[in-house]
């Protein structure tokens, strides 16, 4: 199967639970290279190449962005190393804490985890894409954490954020057991956990009165 | 009248970076033609490199250069290098590589040929003791600066005696005793003897220890992940032998330190000197992974315990062995546990001995609660072992043991300036209704078991005499300069706020300047030990304070009549010959120039302050002084922590359902913030306990448990669903805020209400071991102990 061909299977038919294998099937060790970055022109460095880049569109935060990725290339690097968006944060680089949640097309997916081949024809949303780009007004989410002024060090807080923003549209009216549960895919080491809960209470509440 | 900022919740100034995804940490930094630096790890424990044949990565494509450890600054004896040929502990970084992508760098990392010669290692401190037991180092176990290595070894009778279950009479580097133990003993209604284990923890901040640097000329530009940052740049300079004027150092944003990036970190020297040689900026990114091994971790202890109570139930006498696991660059936790032992159960009658052990497992460092943590876990449970064997509530064995004002502890009598450890425990007891809650005590649902516990902890809360720094600028904003750095504490506000309530000032008229080195900073204590809130509400308060002075003086000078009849509120300054903006005052005060405009500035001043001070004169009014408020005796906060558990006897899982944690740290300033750090460090601590786990294959020495999922922090499943917390809010009367630090001592109350629970849950059995996982419970309950009785990081 050549390197194209490869491709266009990769988008139809990976799914967060064949990463591994798609990791493999492209050609790197999934073990110690899948979650490092590789060069980008955009930062100055002569790209060393081994792998074939492939100039894909993405669908960030609404917009059309046109970057070089290689194949087994992580969501979280290109947005955090080629698209400037830093945002994302990288805590654990293999689905361990949660501090790179993303939504893709609407669901939260952990950004260490997801190759960018896999996203192409979705929509990638990430903490810098929550605000109204015309007016800057917060999402409710991040509102209600404005208000109720969840987070230490905040290292996990985007992370956080996009999750709570999946769980109210999946679970409009949740309880404090049910959000518990529901973001419990996120790590947060200053374990200011109940404020974060009281957080997603409160984004809930303001989503359901809008 | 302006807004009150002490005792209120306002958002932290940098919240909206945080959640937009604007704040920049030391990864999100980037510079023109950056390259990426991999490290070579040691695969052993211990080790001496023979040889290095890099020609293989070199020549890669991509691949720009090499940093050995033979161009790195490294000093002798036990003391930690960036880079070292004589690994101490697997994981330790052996050289460099930096390449223009990071997949590069670990691909020329992979093709370095590196010959090691293997040496003999210890990861279990009793090992070392033994009397033919293997040292961490090639000279020694031991180390002083006047006298170098030496060897301590116990005889084979201490030996015989911990082997047979005893308590040992050996010979320690430490040791102290108070009054007369033996006779109190003798005394002595009651007298347990334990044998106790904590494990040493990695901190596995969220943020890992990554960091960038780049030189132009003679400055470098250094975007570091620290706790602290006035100090972190003087510990950078000391560590490469530069002038720190020449340092930039940015650290705008820490993801989480918890001790292990005090004054920043040991890689951060890899960046700044890679960069250096190869002219190129250079990012080091640390993986989870990674961060396992150079980050920091908690050192474990194996102790004995001896503790005698009255008839009455007060604790009369302690004997405390501590052998301390302290990874190849030792810690200092040993001797604040036994401080910590004396200060909560005032014995009156004390021996303490302790000694720290080299090892070779990943290098330890202060984690939240040093000692205190470790000791306070593992002494509450006996306590309340104790009460119950003397037929006394638990509680009040608690409150009669907890000291009182005129305490006097450690071997030089020590002194605090306040304490109210008693009125937390009794804000605690009616906050959880701990009466209701000891009749569900030993109930059963199924195969579950409730049980309730109650853990007192105290810890250092504060320091003194720091320099605080603010301008008042001619668009009358009142810039408070913070050399502190913004961990996640919310400190670089919080200190802020009785400064400015003191001025008048209204929270939207206050900016805060922090996480540059080139925007000025006053000298600062460094993040640690909950010195902070303490330290520069005092340095804020007191340059606040000669602001306010210069303030009345300017507006004297300009519109008549005594400087001490006017008065500031809201922007505006009042007295008898009218009404000026303070946006006035500061023209006025940069016209006047000499001390009000900073052109002139005190005498008594940290000499580190002096150069941030003159890049900011004449810009306005300045305020600027030492905190020479003074003060007697050490600053200590409390927290008593209650816990309900229910233990399942089937799978050894422990839930805990309910947690209420009271502190005493004096003046509330920020009630939302203290909650968080309470509970924080309650869940901390309870993640120390129950959820955390080290351990090392002792046959090789190295760790099983590398990452999150292996040493896992609490999630949010691990909480107890119902958590409350109070304060008891009275001032501590020798400061001039009355506020105390709350970071460390949290950790202790949560680990220790979690374990007293857990006894509780069986029937009043101390494990007398940490973490409590499923599996050690299980073994425990089923007679089947798992590990050898003092067996340090066994799986």
């Amino acid at each position: 199967m050549d390197q194209a061909e490869s491709m266009g299977v990769l988008e139809e038919k990976y799914t967060r639970r064949t990463f591994i294998k798609g990791v493999i099937a492209t050609g790197a060790t999934a073990s110690s290279a899948g979650h490092l970055f590789r060069g980008s022109p955009l930062l100055g460095a002569a790209t060393y190449q081994t792998a074939t880049e492939r100039l894909i569109t993405l669908n960030v935060n609404g917009q059309e962005r046109r970057v070089d990725v290689l194949p087994h290339e992580t969501l979280a690097m290109t947005l955090r190393y080629k698209l400037g968006l830093t945002g994302t944060k990288l805590g654990c680089d293999r689905a361990e804490c949660g501090a790179c949640t993303l939504l893709v097309d609407g669901v939260a997916q952990y950004g260490c985890s997801m190759l960018t081949h896999q996203v192409r024809g979705r929509a990638v949303t990430t903490i810098e894409g929550l605000e109204d780009p015309d007016t800057g007004e917060l999402s409710v989410v991040q509102q209600a954490v404005m208000e109720e002024g969840a987070f230490q060090c905040a290292f996990c807080a985007p992370g956080f954020i996009m999750a709570m923003t999946e769980m109210i549209e999946v679970n409009p009216n949740p309880t404090r057991e049910e959000a518990r549960h529901a973001l419990s895919g996120n790590l947060c080491r200053c374990a200011d956990y109940d404020k974060i809960l009281t957080c997603a209470m409160r984004a809930a509440e303001l989503a359901r009165s809008v | 009248m302006a807004e009150k900022l002490v005792g209120t919740d306002i958002a932290p100034p940098d919240l909206h970076a945080k959640i937009t995804g604007r704040a920049k940490y030391a990864e999100d930094f980037r510079a023109p033609g950056m390259v990426f630096a991999k490290l070579l790890l040691s695969p052993m424990p211990h080790a001496r490199v023979r040889n290095v044949d890099a020609s293989r990565a070199l020549a890669m494509d991509g691949v720009i250069g090499i940093l050995r450890a033979s161009e790195v600054p490294s000093r002798e004896g036990p003391r930690e290098a960036c880079l070292t040929d004589t690994p101490r502990y697997e994981g330790e970084p052996i050289l460099a590589v930096a390449a223009v992508d990071e997949e590069t760098a670990a691909a020329a990392i992979e093709a370095i040929e590196i010959d090691f010669e293997p040496l003999p290692f210890v990861v279990d401190p009793l090992d070392s003791l033994r009397p033919d037991g293997p040292n961490a180092y090639v000279d020694g176990n031991q180390f002083s600066g006047q006298d170098g290595w030496s060897d301590l070894k116990w005889t084979d009778s201490d030996f015989a005696t911990i082997d047979g279950g005893g308590m040992p009479n050996p010979s320690c580097p430490v040791e102290w005793t108070k009054g007369d133990p033996e006779s109190a003993f003798a005394e002595s209604a009651l007298v347990l003897e334990e044998t106790i284990v904590h494990q040493s923890l990695s901190h596995h901040p969220m943020e890992p220890r990554s960091n960038m640097a780049y030189w132009e000329g003679e400055t470098l530009h250094a975007f570091v992940s620290t706790q602290s940052s006035q100090q972190t740049k003087f510990a950078l300079a000391g560590a490469l032998q530069i002038d720190p004027e020449n340092i930039n150092l940015v650290s705008e944003y820490c993801g989480g330190g918890f001790g292990s990036k005090i004054a920043g970190t040991t890689v951060m020297q890899i960046p700044a000197l890679f960069s250096r040689k190869i002219d190129r900026p250079v990012m080091l990114r640390i993986t989870r992974y990674e961060e396992n091994y150079v980050g920091r971790a908690r050192p474990g202890f194996q102790s004995w315990l001896k503790m005698g109570f009255l008839e009455n139930g007060k604790c009369n006498a302690i004997d405390l062995i501590i052998v301390q696991e302290s990874g190849p660059y030792g810690a200092g936790d040993f001797n604040t546990a036994g401080m910590i032992a004396d200060l909560t159960y005032t014995p009156q009658n004390m021996h303490f001995r302790g000694v720290s052990m080299y090892t070779n497992t990943p290098p330890k460092a202060a984690q939240r609660g040093p000692g205190g943590a470790q000791i306070i876990s593992m002494m509450e449970p006996i306590l309340e072992k104790a009460a119950r064997e003397l037929g006394i509530d638990r509680f009040e064995m608690h409150r009669l043991n907890a000291p009182g004002a005129d305490v006097e502890f450690g071997p030089r009598n020590a002194t605090l300036t306040s304490v109210h450890a008693v009125e937390a425990l009794e804000q605690g007891r009616e906050m959880f209704d701990w009466d209701a809650k000891l009749a569900m005590s030993g109930q059963r649902n199924g195969s579950k078991v409730t049980g309730i516990g109650i853990g007192l902890s105290p810890y250092t809360a504060g320091s003194r005499g720091r320099d605080g720094m603010m301008l008042i600028r001619p668009d009358g904003k009142l810039y408070v300069h913070q050399g502190i750095g913004n961990l996640g504490t919310h400190s670089i506000a919080d200190t802020a706020r009785p400064a400015a309530e003191l001025l008048g000032y209204d929270w939207e008229d206050v900016e805060i300047v922090w996480g540059n080195s080139a925007r000025a900073y006053p000298r600062s204590t460094v993040q640690a030990g909950s010195q902070t809130t303490t330290a520069h509400t005092r340095a804020n308060h007191a340059a606040a304070s000669d602001a306010l002075r210069k303030i009345r003086a300017v507006a004297a000078a300009a519109m008549g009549g005594s400087p001490s009849a006017y008065r500031v509120d809201s922007g505006r300054v009042r007295g008898p010959g009218g009404t000026m903006t303070l946006a006035r005052i500061a023209e006025r005060a940069i016209a006047m120039g000499g001390e009000y405009s900073g052109m002139v500035l005190p005498e008594d001043i940290h000499a580190q302050t002096v150069p941030a001070a003159q890049m900011l004169a004449g810009e306005g009014l300045m305020g600027i002084a030492r905190d020479n408020y003074g003060g007697e005796g050490n600053i200590y906060s409390w927290v008593a922590g209650f816990a309900m558990v229910e233990l399942d006897e089937e799978t050894g899982v422990v839930e805990l359902k309910e947690y209420v944690g009271i502190t005493d740290c004096g003046t509330v300033i920020h009630p939302r913030s203290l909650g968080a750090q309470v509970f924080g460090g309650s869940i901390q601590g309870m993640g120390m306990a129950m959820t955390q786990r080290w351990v090392f294959d002792p046959k090789w020495g190295v760790p099983f448990a590398n990452r999150l999922y292996t040493a896992r922090p609490p999630g949010f499943l691990d909480i107890p669903s119902d958590l409350k917390w109070g304060a008891v809010n009275i001032p501590d009367p020798q400061d001039p805020v009355g506020a105390k630090g709350i970071g460390e001592p949290p950790v202790g109350a949560g680990a220790a209400a979690l374990t007293c629970a857990v006894a509780d849950a069986m029937g009043g059995r101390c494990l007398c071991r940490t973490p409590l996982t499923p599996d050690i419970i299980l073994a425990e309950l089923e007679g089947r102990p798992i590990h050898g009785r003092l067996d340090q990081h066994v799986g």
